[in-house]
């Protein structure tokens, strides 16, 4: 037993219960603020996970082999850190529309946080189970929490059947693989795999596994939900569903298809290609007639979920890596967008494109911090994005010397991406075309300028310095919002 | 380092710009032109003291810090034979681009850092010798055209133009990229690099297998393809340019355009021999249709705009046909009709957009006797078009005429000799729509728009007597280009057509080099 590794975790539970303890303590009107301090804790827990007594370079175990602190999870770990950071100062912003309870938002987001981290660890099935569902649960409040809203509550309710739909399928699936071969230890089962590639109910067990781990990621055909639950979510909870839990969701796919049962997944390849294939199209067709920007956003996140799956289905390690580099450049692609969109639709209610129209004039550093977010998704160079799909598409063509199928896929990927830029460009469109448009965001210049510099200001560039030009320009651009358009607002209002 | 210097000045530019008050205007427009200006003389610069003798790539630098090791990628830029003209050329072509921007009466700033942003990657693709930068600074280029013609651009359509040009641009870029990692993973592991002297190094000794090549010889010659609107996939052009602001219709026709041109010089021909041996009767074939169709459709336009981007797909056709042709004077033909019709594109659209500004059309029923009120921008026009029907003293004559002569003597023409009289034909559609454009416009009673216009002041005339000039001194000093092309593309028709595979430095074949030369000095 050793207690000391989860120690990152411990520090996140922690913070959460002292957040829900301080809130008894602080006047109303400054709850608000705990979000920065919440954001500051996490930082520190950031810092610290790079120090030896957490990284300690190699791999080590806790709980009889449950909990295994290795590379990858330590990647993740900071990654859902680096998220929860963001999204806490998106929801410091969104505060004032969330009638009440503004710190348990907090503190629910830490809570998610931790099963996140755990998820990043889970070397068993029940430590597994244990993460999904601390995660789940979570979002089942967090989801429905401007309790005023009817979508707000639609997207609740939705969520919470399906989820605990996918949960069932979880336990069931857990419960055969154990019932096969006795054990729930990835590595042990690795070991004994080989023997039950034949055996129907261990296969059964396997596949209701990967349709729990399908609806976190939302990949066809469990993607039915995401849509709607974007959409209706308030927009740090869609933000951090579309970032935090997707990413859990393959951090566990490619523990236990690759950690667990690696024979399975060789002898699954096809269907795995099969699910990238339709997941990337579906997720990019409907996208196509969207105006909701959320809703948009809910089926690119379809989308780039089946290019995740693109890596994966490639099983090879390269295929594995460029799984982690997408996610980076999409984890600050997708934050800058949301964070965009909870700060300009605050007074339009559907969240259509058209209200992001003139945005140039209005705030030229949210227009370009918007514009680059979707160049980036949409795969353009010299941004993340680009790299992202540039490894995923080296990953699969490398494979397809041994099987011709991956041509295929390589195929689908590069006329969905085709498909894609033009929804992406739309939302650029919308930006930058029109010549004016009414000012909606002029009640909230200045209020909170901190998040407005947080977010966007590191988009993709400090992921090894791949995603160059971009930081010089906003700020530039930042300088620029504050002064001109400031003045000639206030001139025209003597 | 004056690589560097031509491709990356631009880019610091612009990120300058970004910090100039928006109201400055005078600023804005004085850093853009000198920045062009500048990297117009290194480029001269560049050109002249480019050593003609050597086919190797001269002027090597390599950027640290950028790129990735791990993969293989490196900043390298470089040039010979073949790129030191595209580099002139485009570096001439963006210098006059932020010239005729004057016309751009809105928005200044950022149209202005989008040009500087798309000349330097421009240049970036060209000036690149390494595959992955190669292809990353084509895209990073064509980023600021899809905004600029949405933003910036003129007609009913441009909308519907904008996300044309962009779908089908991209569709062509992301089938090359394939093509590239393809080529790439076809390395083996341990020695896998984007460097494009180490893998024609690694294949010259190993030859890539027939299958291999087979495969993706096609995903380069149609991904690059696209991008130069080969024939049927030439219908973003037109439409795409007639709704362009001036600016980067020039930029885009005239330089950014060439780069799949250059790709499939540089890395499909080189490369893969096989492959080209089967594939490149089907780009002739297929050119047919640039030269001929596109040359037709051309002249039944009435938009002055939209026959220009016809006839600049139809001019594409030669280019393939002299790739078609593997011979050393049709490729070298096709390098220079590449900067000769580059500097002619450029001109051209220049000319319209001066035209557009004055009479807001360029329906050319309503024009007329344009010769009368401008007498300079008129004679500028007379000689674009007659530049555009391949007549003698203008560099396209030099290279539509190498072309024709490598393609007839090639081994292509004992199969197809039929295609290269058919092309030929195409010369006559050529002066066909270019005279009939001439008389519309500029002869005969002065149309109803035309009463008020001016003709262009001093100022104003610069970017056209640049391009002009530029077009005269190659039409009738062949050699400067012809001897530094010529050395560094015998190098690559002699791997194209897999012949000496071993030596290290493969000596062109006397006869062809002794015919072009003699070609070069008749003018």
């Amino acid at each position: 037993m050793n207690y000391s590794q989860t120690i990152l975790e411990m520090a996140v539970v922690g913070l959460g219960l002292g957040l829900l303890l301080l809130d008894l303590w602080t006047p109303v009107e400054q709850k608000r603020q705990l979000g920065y301090a919440a954001a500051a804790a996490l930082g520190f827990v950031l810092l610290f996970s790079f120090s030896s007594f957490v990284d300690s370079g190699g791999t080590t175990a806790a709980f009889n082999g449950m909990y295994l602190q290795d590379r990858l999870a330590l990647f993740f770990k900071r990654f859902f850190l680096v998220t929860t950071i963001i999204v806490l100062v998106m929801s410091v912003e969104f505060a004032d529309r969330i009638s009440v309870g503004i710190s348990e938002f907090y503190a629910l987001l830490l809570f998610a946080l931790a099963g996140m981290m755990f998820a990043a660890s889970a070397n068993d099935f029940s430590l597994l189970f244990v993460a999904v569902e601390l995660i789940t649960v979570t979002f089942y409040v967090l989801t429905s929490f401007q309790r005023t809203r009817l979508a707000s509550l639609e997207a609740g309710v939705k969520y919470l059947i399906l989820g605990a739909l996918s949960s069932a399928f979880l336990v069931f699936g857990i419960a055969l693989v154990f019932g096969t071969t006795g054990t729930m230890n990835f590595r042990e089962l690795a070991a004994v795999t080989a023997g039950f590639a034949s055996n129907k109910v261990f296969l059964l067990g396997v596949l209701l596994v990967l349709v729990a781990l399908g609806f976190k990621i939302a990949a066809f055909p469990l993607q039915i939900w995401a849509p709607d639950v974007y959409q209706g979510s308030p927009a740090p909870t869609t933000a951090f569903l579309a970032v935090g839990s997707k990413a859990a969701g393959f951090v566990l796919l490619l523990r236990v298809l690759f950690s667990a049962v690696p024979e399975i997944t060789a002898q699954w390849m096809k269907l795995l290609m099969v699910i990238s294939a339709v997941t990337i199209l579906y997720g990019n067709l409907c996208a196509i007639p969207q105006r909701n920007l959320k809703r948009l956003l809910g089926y690119s996140s379809i989308s780039n979920a089946g290019y995740m799956l693109l890596g994966i289905a490639a099983l090879s390690h390269a295929g594995q890596s460029a799984v982690l580099y997408y996610l980076a450049g999409y984890l600050f692609a997708v934050l800058a967008a949301f964070t965009v969109i909870c700060l300009v639709m605050r007074h339009t209610e559907d969240e259509d494109i058209s209200a992001l129209a003139g945005l140039n004039q209005r705030s030229p550093f949210l227009a370009a911090a918007m514009a680059l977010a979707m160049v980036s998704l949409a795969g353009v160079p010299p941004l993340a994005g680009f790299f992202g799909k540039f490894l995923l598409l080296e990953a699969a063509v490398e494979q397809g010397a041994s099987n011709h199928a991956y041509y295929w896929l390589v195929a689908i990927a590069i006329v969905s991406v085709v498909i894609s830029l033009y929804y992406y460009f739309g939302v650029v469109r919308a930006i930058y075309w029109p010549k004016d448009a009414a000012d909606l965001t002029l009640r909230l210049r200045h209020r909170y300028p901190l998040s407005r510099i947080v977010p966007e200001c590191r988009p993709e560039y400090h992921h090894a310095g791949r995603g160059l030009v971009e930081g010089p320009t906003e700020f530039a651009d930042r300088i620029d919002t504050m002064t001109i358009p400031d003045l000639s607002r206030r001139l025209a209002s003597f | 380092m004056m690589l560097l210097l031509i491709v990356f000045i631009p880019f610091l530019a612009a990120i300058g710009l970004v910090f100039v008050p928006r109201n400055y205007r005078f600023v804005m427009r004085l850093v853009a032109l000198a920045t062009t200006l500048l990297v117009a003389l290194l480029a001269v610069t560049l050109f002249w003291r480019f050593n003609a003798d050597e086919a190797c790539y001269q002027f090597v630098t390599t950027i640290p810090f950028l790129g990735a090791d791990a993969l293989g990628i490196h900043c390298r830029l470089g040039v010979d034979g073949i790129n030191v003209g595209l580099i002139l050329m485009g570096a001439i072509v963006a210098f006059a681009a932020s010239c005729v921007s004057w016309e751009i009466k809105e928005r200044e700033k950022e149209f202005y850092i989008l040009l500087l942003v798309m000349s330097g990657g421009i240049l970036g693709a060209f000036a690149s010798l390494d595959l992955f930068f190669f292809y990353f600074f084509h895209e990073l280029a064509l980023v600021p055209t899809f905004i600029m013609i949405g933003v910036w651009g003129r007609g009913e359509n441009r909308n519907y133009a904008t996300f044309q040009i962009t779908l089908y641009l991209s569709l062509g870029a992301l089938i090359a990229l394939i093509g590239l990692i393809a080529l790439y993973l076809q390395l083996p592991a341990d020695r896998r690099t984007f460097d494009i002297e180490a893998i024609i190094r690694h294949f010259n000794d190993r030859p890539m297998s027939e299958n291999a090549q087979q495969f993706i010889f096609p995903l380069l010659m149609f991904g690059f393809g696209i991008l130069v609107s080969l024939w049927p996939f030439h219908t973003w052009a037109p439409l795409g340019y007639s709704s362009a602001p001036t600016a980067t219709a020039m930029l885009h026709a005239g330089v950014l355009k060439k780069f799949g041109l250059y790709g499939l010089i540089r890395v499909a021909l080189p490369l893969m021999p096989d492959g080209a041996k089967s594939w490149l009767h089907i780009l002739a074939l297929l050119c047919l249709g640039n030269i001929l169709y596109c040359g037709l459709v051309a002249m039944r336009q009435k938009d002055l705009n939209l026959l220009l981007g016809n006839s600049s797909v139809a001019h594409m056709g030669f280019v393939f046909l002299g790739i078609a042709s593997l011979s050393l004077v049709g490729v070298t033909g096709a390098v220079v009709v590449m900067i000769a019709h580059g500097l002619l594109a450029a001109l051209a659209f220049a000319l319209s957009g001066y035209l557009y500004q004055q009479a807001e059309t360029l329906d050319m029923t309503r024009m007329g006797g344009l010769m009368q009120r401008l007498p300079f921008v008129g004679a500028a026009m007379v000689l674009a078009m007659l530049a555009g029907c391949g007549l003698p003293g203008f560099a396209n004559f030099v290279g539509e005429v190498m072309v024709f002569f490598g393609a007839w003597k090639s081994d292509l023409a004992d199969a197809q000799r039929l295609v290269i009289v058919t092309a030929w034909g195409g010369l006559i559609i050529g002066a066909l729509y270019s005279l009939r454009a001439v008389r519309n416009i500029l002869h005969g009673p002065v149309g109803g728009k035309c009463e008020s216009m001016t003709d262009a002041n001093p100022w104003r005339k610069v970017p056209f007597v640049l391009l002009l000039g530029a077009l005269i001194v190659f039409g009738s000093f062949p050699k400067l280009l012809t001897e530094k092309i010529k050395p560094s593309a015998a190098v690559i028709v002699n791997m194209a057509n897999g012949g000496n595979r071993n030596a290290p430095n493969p000596s062109p074949p006397g006869a062809t080099i002794a015919r072009a030369t003699t070609l070069g000095s008749a003018r």
